[in-house]
């Protein structure tokens, strides 16, 4: 048969892929126990989820929360951090933790054949840490060095002075590593306090994927974190009051190749109800290779490597951003032209018919690639527990984007974007791109320290 | 445990490679051209990298851009080239299979006629700033450059970076991508795995009837260029970095040789993780360092094994390079533990297992099988590089650090902060890198 090239091949139909159901119980201790059975590969993959972030950093004490998950693993009982690591190499684990906003997550991958071991480990590591003072203040000279280190790399200063930005004094506005001055301040007994008030197992979700049936790992479970207990501490309160800070900021970096520029501004929590059209619009703006600002920037100017945006979509408001970084000469046109699109797609220029089909079909059509592996429907799943969403969220979300009008694209677009408050910061050389951001009509630009978190 | 493969050849020379896997309803494409940076020439580096931006530029039958009609499947796609092979794949639903072949084999058979001035001329921008922005504003950026050219001689195919140099990239003519084209992708260059949930009976159909009739070019032959350190190469730069770091390399075994997995085990023993030696005596007890990490990074011809350690303030690169080769002299004395043997087993079946999750993308089964199909003519290797990590044993590890991490064979780069040339290790010659 020859080939037809006079046209593309309509793709055929694929078979629906159910999302595979979750179990879950609930321990005496509060902590809820969610198994999902995976019996692709024999590893089984753990995701403790505890529901408290960077965001639950007291005030004066940013960094905290992630020093205490750092020092997670440092020791545990009278065993000493290397050997904790030592235990977990025995059993050729995957060991990880990890902190946002909103939650500390540890997680552990393993062969199926280690599954009670990990599990105990795993317990011994989250529940009780050996929090000694000489590892804290090992823990703590590594990030301080870390941080000093993070000075030079653009991106990390440009996320850092946005989200002060954007957020100035509000729990999202500080980044999860802290401060020098934040970290210098914090002593051994704010971890251990942090700890007994954070980590505590009503505020707990424990995630398995692998080949086990539900009933026996809750019993594995149960006996690996039943001397855990108490309960999660209150919140720190905020009046969430956001700053108006000027549209145009610069952290200048004399001689750079490159500007560095995030330019959003705060937009919505997860339980937004516009989620779903928010996700397509940010798609088609910037969410994908082939969204308006990546062919603008990148394959029509050849201005950048690439560009994207994202909401991240947060238990409170989080930021719109995009991202990207610019060769120097571009930095202005990069910045008119992205609150261009910004704007364009909130009215001016509505997504076209053909734009929404194709945002659609890029979120749907291949959404059974995202529960390949394990970790992948941990993940998954411990965005459930993260924002309360329902059972039935997977079955749903495919209809639901599915569902989504150009109409709805610029009415979200319209109620959580402002192109008049987005806040624009670029970390470059001021030298040589001052003049052309003063012609930008964005006001004078606010010249920021790299050191000015 | 394996990946369960059956390979075909065309007659133009394809290899296909199938991997039924109905897990998901999803199928990854993964197509290897035989061709990298070390194809280039000195004064045209960058090439073969530049040229892979090129393919997702359209071909003659679909002149649009590669990315638009595979997203709007449910797909999706990347590329990559390193210094000895090109990948380009695709995951897509299981009913965009034939989709992602048809584009699939008009860029390998009609590439050319859809080149033009403008797309060349937008991707050599692009890719300047992909290097601005992955090498030259990155802290310690550049030193891939200073250490491959001080490993390997000038005129050797691994001296240069993939991403090569700028006044090459700036240099490059149109006509030299129809020279490289027809020189390096055709069917007896490249092979194609499908993984996951096909019909093998009809995908072999399917890429028979798409990419059976593009003609087969003249086969590339291996190339092999020996290399040898015959001294201490000590090298340093000032970069825009608040703490130097300290680089230190050997020229190793090729991919799938023999040592090559021994070296993969010792160097992560000697700083891989936080149990390993390295890590422990540097950062954990001595705290001469923020960091350390090794890896021996295998390649077709050769390889290189490299560690790396950044001082913390108040040291210097001298005294993390004399713990350093005490350490490697220890372990080159005494060998390894049991312990350490049993843990490099149990972790290395576990990476294994790893390896057997996913059907595309990097690293997944697709890529994995396409590896061992180019680089050894074995898609069915996988069990048997399983096995060369379990037969690894104390004498052998202690063998290849005795052989291969020669304390007088080797290169020493030092990255220190501007002003601070103090904290590279001592006798150390300026080395101009960009």
């Amino acid at each position: 048969m020859t080939v037809d090239r006079s046209r593309l091949p309509t793709p055929g139909p694929t078979r629906t892929f159910p999302f595979p159901a979750i179990e879950k119980s609930t321990l005496p201790n509060g902590l809820r126990v969610w198994t999902v059975r995976h019996t692709q590969v024999p590893l089984v993959a753990f995701t403790l989820l505890i529901r408290r972030g960077a965001s639950s950093d007291p005030a004066g004490k940013d960094g905290l929360a992630a020093v205490t998950a750092d020092m997670l693993d440092e020791g545990s009982g009278d065993r000493s951090a290397i050997e904790i690591h030592e235990a977990l190499a025995r059993l050729g684990a995957q060991f990880d933790t990890d902190i946002g906003s909103d939650a500390t997550v540890a997680s552990v991958t393993v062969l199926s054949r280690f599954t009670q071991r990990a599990l105990q480990l795993l317990s011994d590591i989250v529940v009780r840490p050996a929090n000694r003072e000489e590892d804290f203040l090992r823990v703590r000279q590594l990030r301080l060095h870390r941080l000093a280190q993070m000075r030079d790399v653009p991106g990390a200063v440009a996320d850092r002075s946005f989200l002060r930005l954007v957020y100035g004094s509000h729990p999202y506005g500080h980044s999860a590593v802290g401060t020098e001055a934040s970290l210098a301040s914090l002593n051994v007994d704010d971890v251990r306090a942090f700890h007994a008030g954070a980590i505590r197992p009503d505020a707990a979700t424990l995630i398995a994927v692998g080949d086990c049936d539900h009933a026996s790992m809750v019993r594995l479970a149960g006996d690996a974190f039943e001397d855990w207990t108490g309960q999660g501490a209150a919140e720190p309160g905020h009046d969430g009051l956001l700053p108006q800070s000027a549209r145009l900021n610069v952290v200048p970096r004399p001689r750079s190749p490159q500007s560095e520029l995030r330019i959003g501004q705060v937009a919505a929590a997860r339980d937004t109800p516009d989620y779903h059209p928010l996700v397509v619009a940010n798609t088609i703006l910037g969410g994908q290779f082939v969204s308006r600002i990546n062919l603008n920037l990148r394959e029509n100017k050849g201005l950048t490597y690439g560009a994207r945006t994202a909401f991240e979509f947060r238990r409170q408001p989080g930021p719109f951003v995009l991202q990207v970084s610019v060769q120097t000469s571009g930095t202005a046109t990069a910045i008119e032209e992205s609150i261009g699109e910004i704007a364009g797609i909130r009215g001016p220029r509505p997504v076209t018919p053909a734009e929404l089909e194709l945002g659609i079909a890029a979120l749907t059509l291949g959404y059974a690639r995202s529960f390949e592996t394990g970790e992948q429907i941990g993940r998954a799943a411990l965005q459930l527990a993260l924002y309360d969403l329902p059972d039935d969220y997977f079955e749903q979300f495919v209809p639901r984007i599915e569902r989504v009008t150009a109409d709805d694209v610029a009415r979200v677009m319209t109620a959580h974007l402002d192109p008049a408050r987005l806040v624009t910061l670029v970390v470059g050389d001021l030298d040589v791109i001052g003049p052309d951001l003063g012609a930008l009509g964005l006001g004078d630009a606010v010249v920021l320290s790299p050191d000015a978190f | 445990m394996n990946i369960s493969c059956t390979r075909h050849t065309l007659d133009n020379g394809l290899d296909v490679l199938l991997h039924e896997d109905h897990a998901c309803p999803i199928v990854a494409v993964n197509l290897w051209y035989h061709v990298g940076s070390k194809n280039e020439q000195p004064g045209h580096t960058g090439f073969a990298h530049l040229f892979e931006h090129l393919m997702f530029e359209g071909s003659q039958h679909h002149d649009h851009g590669f990315f638009k009609p595979l997203q709007g499947a449910g797909a999706t796609l990347n590329g990559s080239t390193n210094a000895d092979r090109t990948n380009y794949w695709e995951v897509v639903p299981s009913g965009a299979l034939e989709l992602a072949l048809w584009m699939e084999s008009d860029r390998m058979g009609f590439l050319l006629p859809a080149q033009t001035e403008a797309k060349f001329t937008n991707q050599r921008d692009v890719v300047l700033n992909e290097r601005r922005q992955n090498y030259e504003n990155r802290p310690y950026g550049l030193a891939p450059m200073a250490l491959l050219a001080a490993l390997f001689p000038p005129e050797h195919p691994y001296h240069w970076t993939t991403i090569g140099n700028v006044a090459d990239i700036e240099a490059v003519k149109l006509d030299e991508v129809r020279a490289f084209f027809r020189r390096y992708y055709h069917p007896a260059n490249a092979s194609i795995a499908l993984a996951g949930d096909i019909n093998p009976d009809a995908a072999l159909a399917l890429v028979n009837r798409y990419f059976g009739d593009i003609e087969a070019g003249e086969r590339v032959d291996p190339i092999h260029v020996d290399a040898a350190l015959s001294r201490d190469v000590r090298i340093q730069f000032e970069d825009r970095v608040e703490l130097p770091r300290l680089y230190l390399a050997w020229i190793t075994p090729a991919m799938f040789a023999d040592d090559d997995a021994d070296l993969d085990l010792a160097t992560d023993l000697l700083a891989n993780g936080k149990t390993s030696r390295l890590y422990r005596r540097l950062v954990f007890d001595e705290r001469l360092a923020t960091d350390v990490s090794a890896s021996q990074n295998s390649r077709e011809m050769m390889g290189y094994a490299q560690i790396t350690a950044t001082a913390a303030p108040g040291h210097t690169l001298a005294e993390l390079e004399q713990v350093i080769f005490e350490e490697i002299a220890r372990l080159a004395d005494s060998g390894p533990t049991d312990e350490e043997i049993d843990r490099g087993r149990v972790q290395a079946e576990t990476q294994f297992m790893f390896r057997l999750q996913t059907v595309g993308g990097f690293g997944g089964k697709s890529d994995q099988l396409n590896a061992y199909n180019v680089f050894l003519k074995d898609p069915a290797y996988f069990r048997k590089d399983l096995e060369r990590y379990q037969a690894c044993t104390k004498a052998s590890l202690q063998a290849v650090v005795r052989r291969y991490l020669d304390p007088a064979r080797r290169v020493t780069l030092s990255i220190v902060p501007h002003g601070r040339v103090q904290l590279a290790a001592p006798d150390s010659t300026t080395a101009v890198v960009s």
